[in-house]
Order: C-alpha cells, then sequence, then structure tokens
C-alpha cells in the first residue's frame, strides 16, 4: 500500500456516488464510507512508524522544473491531522446519510466531501508546500461548492462567496508568501526549508513572507479580523458545518502555523501577531457566540473563539503550549463535531435553531439531552472531560508567557475571561434549549431521533469522556509526535486530569463561576448589544462588496455604452495618444534609401486611388455608389501590385475583389439602400480630425519603412527556392512549401470562417426588400438570355485558365489561391445568371465536403513526409518524362496546392452559395423602416 | 514614388477609419474591407518598393522580396473570409434587431448616429 493512496483514494473516490446515483441511499452512502476507512485502514499500516519518531515518505515527480513534485509525508503532525480528518469524516458521513432530506442530491453531497476531504489530506500530508498550496486551494473551492450546497438558497450562495472570496484571496497571499519562503530556502522541499529556518529568519524577506503566510492561515482560520466569513458558511448543511469547524477547514490554517512553526516562530514579530491575534479573536468570538439566538450561530462563534485559543497558545510557541495547542486541536475538533451535530439534530426534529423559540426538551429527547450536556461541558472546560484538560493548559500557559514585559499579567486575565464567556455561551446552548421552563409549540413536535443519527455523537461523546479520563492512554503517543514536528525537538507529553490545588485550578472555577454569572445577566448584555444592531458583519462586507460592485458598475456602464462607434473611436484615441509621442521624438522619418523616380502610370494609379478611396468616404448614404467607388479601390490596389513586382498579389486581389463585391451587392439586396440619417455635425468633425491621425501616422510610418535601407532574410528563400523546393515562382514555394504550415494554418481559418457564416445563416431571416428603392418592383425576367448565354460561354474557358494557373502555379504566377478563386467566380457567375436550382440540378456538389477535403489533403500531405521519416510538410520533387509533353515536374508540393485549391474553392463556394439562396428562399417582407 | 505610395496608403487608411466609425453596419462592413486594402499595401511595402523585379527566376536580374507577398497573398484571402464574416453577421444582426445600426438601441441617449 501507499500512502499516496490516502490522498488519491477519496479525490478519485468522489466519482463513485455519482457513478451509483441512480442507487437507493444507503448503497451511496455505503461506497463513500468505504473510501475513508479503506484510508484508515492504510494509515494503520503507517501509522506505527510514524509513533516511532520515523517519517515515512513518498514522491512522485510532477513538475520538477518549478520544484513542485507530488511529495507526501506522514509525521506526527500530519498523522494528527490526517486522523481527524479521515475520523471526523466517518462520522459526518454516517450522519448526514440520516440528516439529508429527500429531496436532496446525496450523490452530489457525498462527491463534494470526498473532494474535500482529499484536498484536505493533501494540506495536511504534502512535503512539498506548493503542492500544500494546490491543495490549499483545493480546499477552497471544494468548501464552495458545500457551503453553497443548497445552492437554490440566496444566504447558501452569499455565504459560499464569501467563504471563497476571503479565503481565496488569503491563498493567493500564502502562495507569494511560500514562494518567498522556497526561494531563500532553495526548494520547495519541507525538510530542506526546515533546515534553513535560521536563514529565512535572518533574511530581508522574513517579514513580508511571515505576513503574506499569516494571511493565508488567518483567513483560512477565520482569525480577527477575517472572521466575518465562518458565521456565514453556516448555510450549509449542518454535517458540512460540523466537518469544517471540527477537523477541517478552519483547522487548515492552524495547521499552517504549526507546520511553519519551526522555520517562521520564535522571532519577536511572530510572539506579536499571532498571539494578539489569537487573544483578540478568542474575546470576540466568545462575546459574538453568546449573543447570537441561532444554535449553528453560537457555535460558528464559539468555533472563532477556540481558532483564536488555539492560535494564541501557538503564537507563545513554548513546548508546552504548543502541547496545550495540539491536545486542544483533538478535543476541539471531538466536543465541536459533536455539538454541530447535536444542533443538526434539533434543527431536524423541531424545525427550529432559535434559541428563543426552543426550550424544555429535556422531556422530549432525553438521549440528545444527555449528549449535548456531555459535549457542552467538554466545551466549556468542565472535568472530568477532554476540553477542561486542555484549558487548563491553556491557562497555564497564559500564566507563564512573559511576552510583554511588565504588562504580561492582562494575558492570564483576559484568557480567564475568554474562559468565563465558553461556560457562559456553553450553558445557553444547553439550559435555553433543554431547559428553561415547558416544552412551547414549535414547527415539528420533536422526539430523540433515530438511533444511527445520534451514533456519530455517542462515538464523539464517549471520546470526550476517554481522553478526559485517561489522556495519556488515549493521545499521549500522537501528541508526542507532533509536538516534535511542530517544535523540531523530540517531546515527552506528560498529561493528568487532577493536576492538584494551583492557580489554573483556581482561573477555571472562576471562569465557571463568571460564566455562570455572564449567563444569569445575558438579558442586560442583549439590551446592551441591541445599540450594536446593524453593525453585523454580513452588512459590512455585503456593503463593502456591493461598494466595489457598484463602482465597477458605473465605471464599467460609462465605458461599456453599447456603442460600437465609442469603442472604434476610444482604440483609435488611445492609439494616437500612445504613438504620436514616440514619432514626435523622431527627429528623421526619411532613411537614408534613395526614392524611386515617379512615373506616369503611378502618378494617374495614386490620384484614382486617392479620388475613389475620397468618393467611397463621402458617398457613403448612396450605398450602391460607395460599393462602386470601393471596387475601383480595389482595382487600383492590385494593379499596383502588379506594378511593384508581385504579380501573384496582383491576381489574387483582382478575383478577391471580384468574389467581394458580389457579396456586397448581396449584402446591399438585404440591406437599406441608402443611410437614411447623417451623424450629427460634430461628431463626423471629430471622426475626421480620428481619420486624419490616424492616416497621418500609418503614412508616416509607411515613409520612415519605406526610406530606410534593410536587410531581408529573404535571400535565403531566393537562393533555395529551386534546389530546395523545385519551383521558380518564389513567393508560390514561399507558400506552399517553405512556409506550409502557416498557410495550412490559413486555409483552416478559412474553412472556420465558411463554417461559422453557415451556421449564422442557418434560420436567419433576413429582410426582403420587395422592390428598389425607388419603389418599382424587380424585373420578373430573373435570368436575362444575355448573362445566361455569356455566362455557360465562360465557365469552360474559367475552369481551363484555372487549371493552367493552378498548375504553373510553381513556377509562374498563379497556384491554388488565385486557381481556386478562379473557378469561384465562374461558378458564382452561373449562380447568378441561371440560380441556385438551376446550378443544383447541374452541379450538385457538398461544397462543406469539398472544404474539409482540401484542407485534409493539405494536412495529409504534410503527415505523408512522416512516413519517410521527415518533418511534417517536408516536400519532395521529382522530374517525369511524360510521353508527348514532355519532362514535367511532380512535386508533393502540387498535391498541398491542390488541397489549398479544393479549400478556397469550398469555402467560397459556401459562403456565397448558401448566401444567395436566401434571396429565392424566403417571401420578399417590406422594409423595417 | 515613395513619398506618393505612403501618401496614397495614408488617405487610404484615413477614409476607411472614417467608414468605420459610421453609425450603420454597411458602411462599417466597407471600412473594414477598404482598411485591409490599406494594410495589405503597408504590410507589402516593408519588402520596399520595386519595379520590373517579379521574384520568378530566370526573369529579372534583381528580385523584389518574395517574403511580404507571400504574406499579404495569405493576408488577402482571409482578408476576404473576415469580409465575408462580417457582411453575414450584418444582415443577421438586421433580420434579428431589425436594424443595421452598430449602437445598442436602448440606451443611446446622446445621439449617437
Amino acid at each position: 500500500m501507499n500512502l499516496l493512496f490516502i490522498i488519491f483514494a477519496p479525490f478519485f473516490g468522489a466519482l463513485l456516488p455519482l457513478l451509483v446515483k441512480r442507487a437507493s441511499r444507503p448503497v451511496k452512502t455505503g461506497v463513500t464510507l468505504l473510501v475513508p476507512v479503506l484510508c484508515l485502514i492504510v494509515l494503520f499500516q503507517y501509522a506505527p512508524a510514524t509513533l516511532a519518531g520515523d517519517v515515512p515518505k513518498q514522491m512522485v515527480e510532477w513538475l520538477p522544473s518549478i520544484g513542485l513534485d507530488f511529495a507526501v509525508r506522514l509525521d506526527g503532525l500530519s498523522l494528527l491531522f490526517v486522523g481527524l480528518i479521515l475520523g471526523i469524516g466517518v462520522l459526518i458521513i454516517t450522519y448526514a446519510h440520516y440528516y439529508l432530506s429527500r429531496e436532496d442530491d446525496e450523490a452530489r453531497f457525498y462527491a463534494c466531501l470526498l473532494l474535500f476531504m482529499s484536498s484536505m489530506l493533501g494540506i495536511v500530508m504534502a512535503d512539498n508546500i506548493l503542492l500544500m498550496w494546490v491543495f490549499w486551494e483545493l480546499t477552497s473551492i471544494s468548501s464552495f461548492l458545500l457551503i453553497g450546497y443548497w445552492f437554490h438558497s440566496s444566504d447558501a450562495r452569499r455565504g459560499a462567496r464569501m467563504a471563497l472570496a476571503t479565503t481565496g484571496a488569503g491563498g493567493l497571499a500564502l502562495l507569494a508568501g511560500l514562494l518567498i519562503i522556497g526561494s531563500i530556502a532553495g526548494s520547495y522541499q519541507l525538510d530542506d526549508i526546515f533546515a534553513a529556518a535560521e536563514q529565512i529568519k535572518a533574511h530581508a524577506y522574513y517579514v513580508p513572507a511571515l505576513i503574506l503566510v499569516l494571511l493565508g492561515a488567518f483567513t483560512k482560520s477565520a482569525q480577527f479580523p477575517f472572521q466575518f466569513w465562518l458565521p456565514h458558511a453556516m448555510a450549509a448543511p449542518t454535517p458540512v458545518s460540523a466537518y469544517l469547524h471540527s477537523a477541517t477547514m478552519v483547522k487548515a490554517g492552524i495547521f499552517l502555523l504549526a507546520r511553519f512553526h519551526p522555520v517562521l516562530a520564535e522571532t519577536e514579530l511572530w510572539f506579536t501577531l499571532v498571539t494578539l491575534t489569537g487573544l483578540i479573536t478568542m474575546l470576540v468570538g466568545a462575546y459574538f457566540a453568546l449573543l447570537k439566538h441561532d444554535l449553528k450561530g453560537l457555535l460558528a462563534f464559539s468555533t472563532v473563539s477556540h481558532l483564536g485559543l488555539i492560535c494564541m497558545l501557538l503564537g507563545i510557541g513554548t513546548q508546552g503550549a504548543v502541547i496545550a495547542a495540539l491536545f486542544h486541536i483533538i478535543n476541539h475538533a471531538c466536543f465541536k463535531a459533536g455539538l454541530f451535530m447535536t444542533a443538526g439534530i434539533i434543527d431536524h426534529e423541531s424545525g427550529t435553531r432559535d434559541m428563543r423559540k426552543l426550550q424544555g426538551l429535556m422531556s422530549l429527547m432525553p438521549i440528545t439531552a444527555t449528549l449535548a450536556m456531555i459535549v457542552a461541558a467538554s466545551m466549556a472546560g468542565i472535568p472530568p472531560f477532554n476540553g477542561f484538560m486542555s484549558k487548563e493548559l491553556f491557562l497555564d500557559q497564559a500564566l507563564q508567557q512573559h511576552l510583554f514585559g511588565g504588562l504580561s499579567w492582562f494575558i492570564p486575565i483576559l484568557a480567564t475571561v475568554g474562559a468565563m464567556l465558553s461556560v457562559a455561551y456553553s450553558i445557553r446552548f444547553i439550559h435555553d434549549v433543554f431547559f428553561n421552563g415547558e416544552y412551547k409549540e414549535l414547527p415539528k413536535k420533536p422526539h430523540d431521533p433515530p438511533r444511527m443519527m445520534s451514533a456519530p455523537v455517542v462515538v464523539l461523546a464517549l471520546l470526550c469522556i476517554a481522553i478526559g479520563l485517561a489522556p495519556m492512554t488515549m493521545v499521549s503517543g500522537i501528541l508526542d509526535q507532533a509536538a516534535a514536528a511542530v517544535t523540531a525537538a523530540p517531546v515527552e507529553v506528560k498529561l493528568s486530569l487532577w493536576h492538584g490545588f494551583n492557580i489554573p485550578l483556581l482561573m477555571s472555577a472562576v471562569a465557571v463561576i463568571g460564566g455562570i454569572l455572564i449567563y444569569l445577566a445575558r438579558d442586560q448584555l442583549f439590551t446592551f448589544n441591541r445599540q450594536f444592531d446593524g453593525q453585523d458583519a454580513k452588512h459590512n462586507f455585503e456593503h463593502i462588496i456591493q461598494k466595489v460592485s457598484d463602482a465597477a458598475a458605473n465605471f464599467y456602464e460609462r465605458l461599456d455604452t453599447g456603442s460600437l462607434q465609442r469603442y472604434i473611436a476610444f482604440v483609435l484615441i488611445s492609439v494616437i495618444v500612445v504613438l504620436l509621442p514616440s514619432l514626435s521624438d523622431l527627429s528623421v522619418v526619411t532613411g537614408g534609401k534613395p526614392q524611386l523616380p515617379v512615373d506616369m502610370v503611378s502618378m494617374v494609379g495614386a490620384l484614382v486611388l486617392i479620388g475613389a478611396a475620397f468618393a467611397t468616404a463621402t458617398l457613403h448614404r448612396n450605398r450602391f455608389v460607395m460599393l462602386s467607388m470601393l471596387s475601383v479601390v480595389g482595382l487600383v490596389v492590385s494593379l499596383a501590385f502588379a506594378h511593384f513586382s508581385a504579380p501573384d498579389l496582383a491576381m489574387t486581389q483582382l478575383v478577391v475583389e471580384v468574389v467581394s463585391i458580389i457579396l456586397m451587392i448581396l449584402e446591399l439586396f438585404f440591406m437599406p439602400q441608402k443611410t437614411s440619417r447623417a451623424s450629427s455635425g460634430h461628431r463626423v468633425f471629430r471622426d475626421i480630425i480620428i481619420a486624419s491621425f490616424i492616416g497621418g501616422i500609418v503614412a508616416t510610418l509607411n515613409f520612415a519603412i519605406l526610406t530606410s535601407p534593410f536587410e531581408s532574410i529573404s535571400d535565403f528563400f531566393l537562393a533555395n527556392a529551386k534546389s530546395g523546393g523545385g519551383g521558380t515562382n518564389v513567393v508560390n514555394v514561399i507558400l506552399v512549401d517553405f512556409r506550409g504550415f502557416d498557410t495550412l494554418g490559413e486555409i483552416t481559418v478559412l474553412a472556420i470562417a465558411a463554417a461559422g457564416i453557415h451556421k449564422l445563416l442557418n434560420k436567419l431571416k433576413p429582410f426582403m426588400p420587395s422592390s428598389d428603392i425607388d419603389g418599382r418592383p424587380w424585373h420578373r425576367i430573373k435570368h436575362p438570355l444575355m448573362l445566361t448565354t455569356v455566362a455557360n460561354i465562360i465557365l469552360p474557358i474559367a475552369m481551363i485558365v484555372a487549371a493552367y494557373i493552378f498548375l504553373r502555379g510553381h513556377n509562374l504566377p498563379g497556384g491554388g489561391f488565385i486557381a481556386g478563386l478562379i473557378v469561384a467566380s465562374a461558378m458564382i457567375l452561373q449562380y447568378i445568371a441561371n440560380g441556385v436550382d438551376w446550378v443544383k440540378e447541374r452541379f450538385n456538389v457538398n461544397y462543406q465536403s469539398l472544404m474539409s477535403f482540401g484542407v485534409m489533403t493539405a494536412a495529409l500531405t504534410g503527415i505523408g513526409s512522416w512516413v519517410f521519416n521527415k518533418p511534417f510538410l517536408t516536400s519532395w520533387f521529382t522530374y517525369l518524362e511524360w510521353p508527348l509533353v514532355g519532362k514535367f515536374e511532380f512535386a508533393t508540393a502540387l498535391l498541398f496546392d491542390l488541397g489549398v485549391f479544393l479549400t478556397v474553392v469550398g469555402a467560397t463556394m459556401m459562403i456565397l452559395s448558401n448566401f444567395g439562396k436566401m434571396t429565392t428562399r424566403h417571401r420578399p417582407t417590406h422594409e423595417g423602416h | 514614388m515613395e513619398t506618393l505610395y505612403s501618401v496614397t496608403v495614408g488617405v487610404l487608411t484615413a477614409c476607411s477609419v472614417f467608414l468605420i466609425l459610421r453609425g450603420r453596419s454597411f458602411p462599417v462592413v466597407v471600412g473594414i474591407t477598404m482598411l485591409s486594402y490599406a494594410v495589405n499595401l503597408f504590410l507589402f511595402s516593408t519588402g520596399r518598393l520595386t519595379i520590373d523585379g517579379a521574384p520568378i527566376y530566370g526573369t529579372q536580374e534583381t528580385y523584389a522580396d518574395p517574403l511580404p507577398q507571400a504574406l499579404v497573398l495569405t493576408a488577402i484571402v482571409i482578408g476576404f473570409a473576415m469580409t465575408a464574416y462580417s457582411i453575414i453577421l450584418a444582415v443577421r444582426a438586421r433580420g434579428e434587431i431589425g436594424t443595421d445600426e452598430v449602437n445598442q438601441q436602448d440606451n443611446s441617449t446622446e445621439g449617437n448616429r
């Protein structure tokens, strides 16, 4: 068996209850219980080694490059916590079996619970602090799911969110702290860190590291001032509260303090921060616990208080204090889990948890009452229960410390006050619910629960008694090892119920008497506190969250007005603001490269281009005119490519231009023909300013680039196109060979766009004009004879041209892109001239398949080179002798180009034919405006 | 020549930006298309301007830079895909919302036309 099993069993075991979702509840509970029970069996195999002083370890490499390994250990501290987590876990699952109502989805509950269990086990067993942090965050997430289990209730959702926000933020602080510690120690393994303890304490970053780690611990353990989230986590089902508050979650913070005790403690700062935080938390928690009318609220704040007590002991940090802290962790887990379960039983049986409504239940639920009294007495620190002993130890430590010099005396006094309040709320829990007069009418007539539901409480109550009576047999072995792990020195624990008459006993007696007095005077306390109503933590937290989210919403609303114009203007203005200063810093934009002389053709071309561009912009309200002007722009751009030695570009641009203008005319059919309302004057003015600036910046940059001399990497392509790629058209060789992978990506994008368009057109109901812009109906002859005849003649010619262009592509301008677009335009002409149905009758090709086939061809050509043990897309070419034709080059790049060709044809046709179909599929409607 | 070229690209950019800032989808789509022309010209010119230098073996003494040409060739096709996509989006938006305005209607209080 393996240590890792203990962590992974519940992690993967979380699937078990989901797998048997349809089975009955006992089956689900059974398989869930199986997991921690198996883990306990494994644990028992390792425990003797740990109790003998060894530390069993196990490691699996995970991400060694960042120092994150899956390393686990089982030292005394881990063993103590693993035992608590698994042991209490078993009880909680048993209890939940009876607690959850018929409507609750118990499979989900068990799954989350096991997941949470696994994360907790991961924290306490991790030997690598980064691994510990991973599990730390997992507890935040899984506890979020548990607290929000009843997600239909807004309280549950809010409580879960609050817990997640607080502990999650603390987790991030913790990560930062752990990274600092790790970098000082040079390793994230615990043993290395323990070895580097002195170095860490002496380091300049010790203070930030300590504060960050404490932030993590205090948020998790709900220490002041982060105590607010814990009471709101009460919205969780009671088994969850019982688990979170006794053995897990909040104990994780305490565990962290204990774990890093050898590394971070015994400095002035640690004493002050941890002890004072613990003290304040203990008092604040105890005070609020007394005021709560809700049973679970009382218990929640008492948890806060007891965690403060443990925290304070760890802050004092002497051997005795550490023993007391660890002992109290066990005791608190026992009595608090029991108390929560009791509260759950009362709630379950009577339908309320409000102590103002509950009273006199003793006669109706005698067993529950007895159990409650035992665990509550333990919480109050009454002998002979276990809580008494750890409280005595605590009071003793409070007396012995000398942390605050001459002011040290106030600590034992405040400690006694804390113990007093603890007694008072314990009495309140018992007296208000079970006594305090006769039974009053309640939503349900309560009675003792089924025996198995109270069984977990019985176990816990027995533990309280057993530990109280025989502490040495019960816990001293584990405490020895756990305290040794925390103090990094061998420890021998001596515990006994009776210490003789001494000051701690006197303090205990004072606490009990004072507690009773406080309880009797509770009404005055309630009245006193009423003036602070509305100062509720939830309110404050919600208020802050509300304010932050309001501010964000406000900001967002100003930014996000739903106006595309505004967004674009915002982006463009930012571009101007960012670019202008650096551009104005340039003293010269002219590089050293001499300019080419301006020839007549270029001059005319540029003037036409500029004129057409202006016309497109200014005449935009008449959309058809704008489109015509745009086509002029596109045409001249393709001429410009031709002029500047880019024949491939010129051809591509020309065909793309044809196809996109057709597409836009189709669009115009569904759109208003004119832009009815113009923008307001000042907006037009603003846009002109923005446009001029952007245009100016682009022109300047372009000028600067054009006039500076440069070294191109293209010499490689020019030199190797023929010898390496077997083609003389360097542009095409780059596309299908050197940079074939880019092209493959690009045709994939094209295919995705086409598929996206196909989807967008699905169930589209476009506006269908019934007449043209001047109100004339469409001509009755849909397919003019002249066009039909010409189109039919052009089609075969276009096919031959495309084939020619495609085949010569490797050596002369052309290739798959251009050939594909030529075929596509010829086909579109058929659609325009003869209509969709006509084409479909004669040429029924599924363009989607064509397109996919194209992408597949290109990809498979690339994969093909693997067969020859070459990298992806390595090309191969040879010269074949073909009778009659002569010598003939065959390159695998041609196959690739065929893929490009098919994709382009398929995608273009898919877009246009699908869109074109819209014009005939629907009945005309009248324009919206 | 370089001056003329860069001024042309600048004008083309400015006109497309102006169109993209309009309040209706159609001019915006046209603006995007025209902007892609300008961008293509710009990218193309990073290889500097060469006349009579098509990068095809055996035709010339010196060749123009083939790399930007190859990049722009794919950019043209991708640009077409984007234009097509925005066109269909515009039509779909008009079909669904019933207007071709690019601004959200319910809170356009400041005359965003």
